[in-house]
């Protein structure tokens, strides 16, 4: 650690943040995945309430429901929080310098982020073939209300979710592979902590789109 | 952990070996080289930019006349010719050479940094702004031609092929401003990093000169707001292919949404493309009057308060488009209340001058420029920002003569400043100061013949993106102005050829330059013009402020940031000695 030094004048050095640049340079870049959601959830909530009627949850779809799996999603959810834990488990264990424990929760926390991603592609199709669509069919369109609008936001919102759990799921098999030829240790497990932030972020935006496109 | 790397960085470098020419100036990891790629690229781009300009003019001044070399101009390229000037200069010049160049070139330079935190992803920032730029000149020539719906983009206008007859030029468009914002989103990272973590012992934020004080709140902005754009711009794409309906109202969509994305993006925009601007005039009128910049502190407060003003601001773009009047009366006082900060900066440039030393140099003839044509801009600015005196003068030639006052008088002026100033740290040689205050002189003029008369215009009620204003009766009387502003414009065009013969044969001819030819403090200027690869042999250490020109306590008129005074250095060499 490059302790401050004191300058002429009692001036401190200000040695910068004290953490390391590649995860000051996670935050920031965060930063602005943030505000890319921000975008993405701010246009669904004035396109909601700004339209006359939105399907909603415990309806049935006859009558003006949402068309989605609320029960299957659900358990998705749980399936990418499952995922957040192991990747902290992961990384504590390297942190006491376990490499053994380290290798098995990255190999789950992969499984669990591929699961995620195979059970929302199962999501899509099953509800392609019903006819929700980011241009529903006209069928659906006289049954849901603001289908065209649901179908918009809802295509937009969690297809860019999905395509960032997909993105995270092939750096985190960079990582495993590392991790699995011994790359990681106690004194320098870098890459472990900076996918992880990465990987938290991206469960933290599923909780928020879950509730708000799903849940309300 | 890896913490210590960026400290012990600057050490590591000694053992860097022969690279090949490829891999030290076409993909390089060098800031320097980067900064100095994005020179030529955006440079290119302001070219381009300036030739559509001509072209547009040229149908304002001459409707129906054949140009030379061109031909008539039909309404379709007009429209495409408005649009692509407009992206070009906000996107592909005028944020690039601010952001791409100078904070890529300065930031580690003037911190005492080796490099950027991140030399790769750097390297990577500038490659996707050459697609980027590549896919936007593209959209010229594809089948139905470039995007007519302006550099704004407003949807439903973009979003259905046949409104302006245009489909895949305008998917172009968006594909390219995607690929611009991951390009400023890699930079604005490495900026961010760079700056909070590897300054030079001593180099607190408070010594750090105001360029890089701009750049770094810049970066911040750019962070924050391009992702919006990325946003919106990918919600229009996905209207055009994949038939969705977020801005498109018989489903349901509202083209309202599409304005305050865009805004949302758009008006901290504007001040990614001015304050990096003031940072630097900052440091050349600092230099240019052999006094500190009067108000430090108040300098950086001000930067930090536009910064933060900028995102609550832009309703304003949208007075005339049906929004509430009484959150148009909120975003009219935030919008004024910016006058604050900006008149803080304007008066503390003109403190730093007072009974100052003054070196007309052409950095500083330029930066004097930027001053009084930014004071121009910035008050033209209050008027619109009035609710009701925006009804009169909404989408005129007004807004075009504010937009080029703050834009072309204001950023591009600092860009010229810059450009002149850095030029030997850049290439080791001097530019011609004779031809320098020619180009200064040229551009001051011909800047104001043509765009001052742009207020009488706009005031005359002249629209901003009309093809013919013949075809209007009440614009008539003002057709000889429009030639006028036309003619002006092409001597304008005409008046950059100084700079770019000066460039280039500078560039090989030039007098030598030393490693300090303008006798200014920052760090850049102690090591040799250019640096090497690297930057410092030894890391520096920072004493003191940026700004100790005519110091009582030495007997030249300027006082490097690195430079102990007597009875500092073995305090130091003691303190450091382990480093």
């Amino acid at each position: 650690m490059n302790e401050a030094i004191t300058l002429p004048g009692g001036v401190k050095a200000e040695p910068g943040m004290r953490i390391y640049n590649q995860k000051l340079g996670m935050w920031v870049f965060l930063a602005s995945e943030v505000m890319f959601f921000t975008g993405l959830i701010g246009a669904y909530i004035i396109l909601r309430f700004g339209a006359s009627a939105w399907a909603l949850p415990g309806v049935p779809l006859d009558e003006g429901g949402t068309p989605l799996n609320i029960n299957l999603t659900a358990f998705n959810t749980f399936v990418l929080i499952c995922s957040s834990v192991t990747m902290v488990k992961g990384f504590a264990s390297i942190e006491q310098g376990d490499q053994k424990n380290l290798k098995r929760f990255l190999l789950a926390t992969v499984l669990l982020g591929a699961a995620f991603v195979g059970i929302q592609v199962m999501e899509y199709i099953e509800l392609a073939r019903e006819g929700f669509l980011p241009h529903c069919s006209e069928e659906l369109a006289t049954v849901v209300p603001s289908c065209h609008l649901f179908g918009s936001t809802f295509y937009t919102m969690t297809g860019f979710h999905g395509a960032h759990v997909s993105i995270g799921v092939l750096c985190m098999v960079w990582v495993t592979v590392k991790a699995f030829r011994g790359g990681y240790t106690k004194e320098s497990h870098g890459g472990v902590e900076v996918i992880g932030l990465y990987w938290h972020f991206v469960d933290l935006v599923w909780i928020i789109l879950f509730t708000i496109v799903y849940l309300i | 952990m890896a913490t210590v790397e960026a400290m012990a960085a600057p050490l590591a470098h000694g053992h860097h070996e022969e690279m090949s020419f490829v891999r030290k100036y076409i993909f390089s990891t060098d800031h320097k080289i980067i900064g100095i790629q994005f020179l030529f690229a955006s440079l290119a781009f302001l070219a381009l930019g300036g030739v559509l300009a001509i072209m547009l003019r040229w149908q304002l001044g001459f409707p129906g006349e054949a140009m030379p070399g061109v031909g008539v101009v039909a309404p379709k390229f007009y429209n495409a010719l408005v649009t692509m000037h407009g992206t070009f200069m906000v996107f592909f010049a005028v944020m690039p050479l601010l952001v791409g160049v100078y904070a890529n070139y300065l930031i580690p330079l003037k911190i005492g940094a080796p490099d950027m935190a991140f030399p790769r992803l750097n390297m990577l920032s500038f490659w996707i702004f050459v697609q980027s730029g590549i896919v936007m000149t593209a959209s010229l020539f594809v089948e139905g031609g470039a995007p007519g719906a302006g550099w704004t983009a407003y949807a439903p206008l973009s979003a259905v092929p046949q409104y302006t007859g245009v489909s895949l030029g305008q998917q172009l468009w968006i594909i390219s401003i995607v690929l611009f914002g991951a390009s400023s989103l890699l930079g604005s990272v490495n900026y961010i990093t760079t700056v909070i973590n590897m300054r030079a012992p001593g180099m607190t934020l408070f010594r750090m000169p105001l360029s890089i004080w701009a750049l770094f709140i810049t970066a911040i902005i750019a962070l924050l707001a391009v992702p919006i754009l990325a946003a919106a711009v990918i919600l229009l794409f996905f209207d055009q292919t994949l038939g969705t309906t977020f801005f498109l109202p018989a489903d349901g969509g509202q083209p309202l949404l599409w304005q305050h994305l865009f805004w949302f993006f758009g008006h901290p925009e504007v001040y990614i493309l001015i304050l990096p601007a003031m940072g630097i005039i900052s440091d050349v009128i600092a230099n240019g009057s052999r006094k500190p910049v009067f108000g430090y502190h108040s300098m950086v407060l001000a930067i930090i308060a536009i910064a933060f003003l900028g995102w609550i601001t832009w309703g304003h773009h949208m007075f005339q488009s049906g929004m509430n009047p009484l959150l148009g009366t909120s975003f009219m006082i935030s919008t004024m209340a910016i006058a604050i900060p900006s008149a803080i900066k304007v008066f503390n440039w003109l403190g730093t001058m007072w009974r100052g030393n003054l070196r007309f140099h052409t950095p500083m003839l330029f930066a004097i420029g930027f001053v009084s044509l930014f004071t121009i801009g910035g008050l033209s600015g209050i008027f619109m920002a009035s609710n009701s005196v925006d009804i009169f003068i909404h989408d005129t030639y007004f807004i075009v003569a504010h937009i080029h006052y703050v834009l072309f008088g204001g950023s591009l002026m600092a860009i010229f400043a810059a450009i002149y100033f850095w030029f030997p740290k850049m290439f080791g040689r001097m530019m011609n100061e004779a031809w320098g205050k020619i180009h200064f002189a040229l551009t001051f003029i011909f800047y104001n013949l043509t765009f001052f008369p742009m207020h009488i215009l706009g005031m005359g009620g002249h629209m901003r993106r009309i093809y013919d204003p013949t075809q209007y009766e009440f614009l008539q009387p003002y057709q000889p102005l429009n030639k006028f502003i036309t003619i002006s414009a092409i001597l304008l065009f005409v008046a950059q050829l100084p700079l770019i013969a000066n460039f280039f044969w500078s560039l090989f001819r030039g007098k030598k330059a030393e490693a300090n030819p303008w006798r200014d403090n920052g760090l850049e200027w102690t090591v040799a013009s250019p640096p090497p690869h690297g930057n410092f042999a030894v890391t520096p250490i920072v004493y003191r402020g940026p700004y100790e020109f005519s110091s009582p306590e030495v007997e030249e008129d300027y006082l490097p940031q690195d430079v102990p005074l007597n009875g500092e250095r073995e305090v130091v060499g003691a303190g450091v000695g382990e480093e």
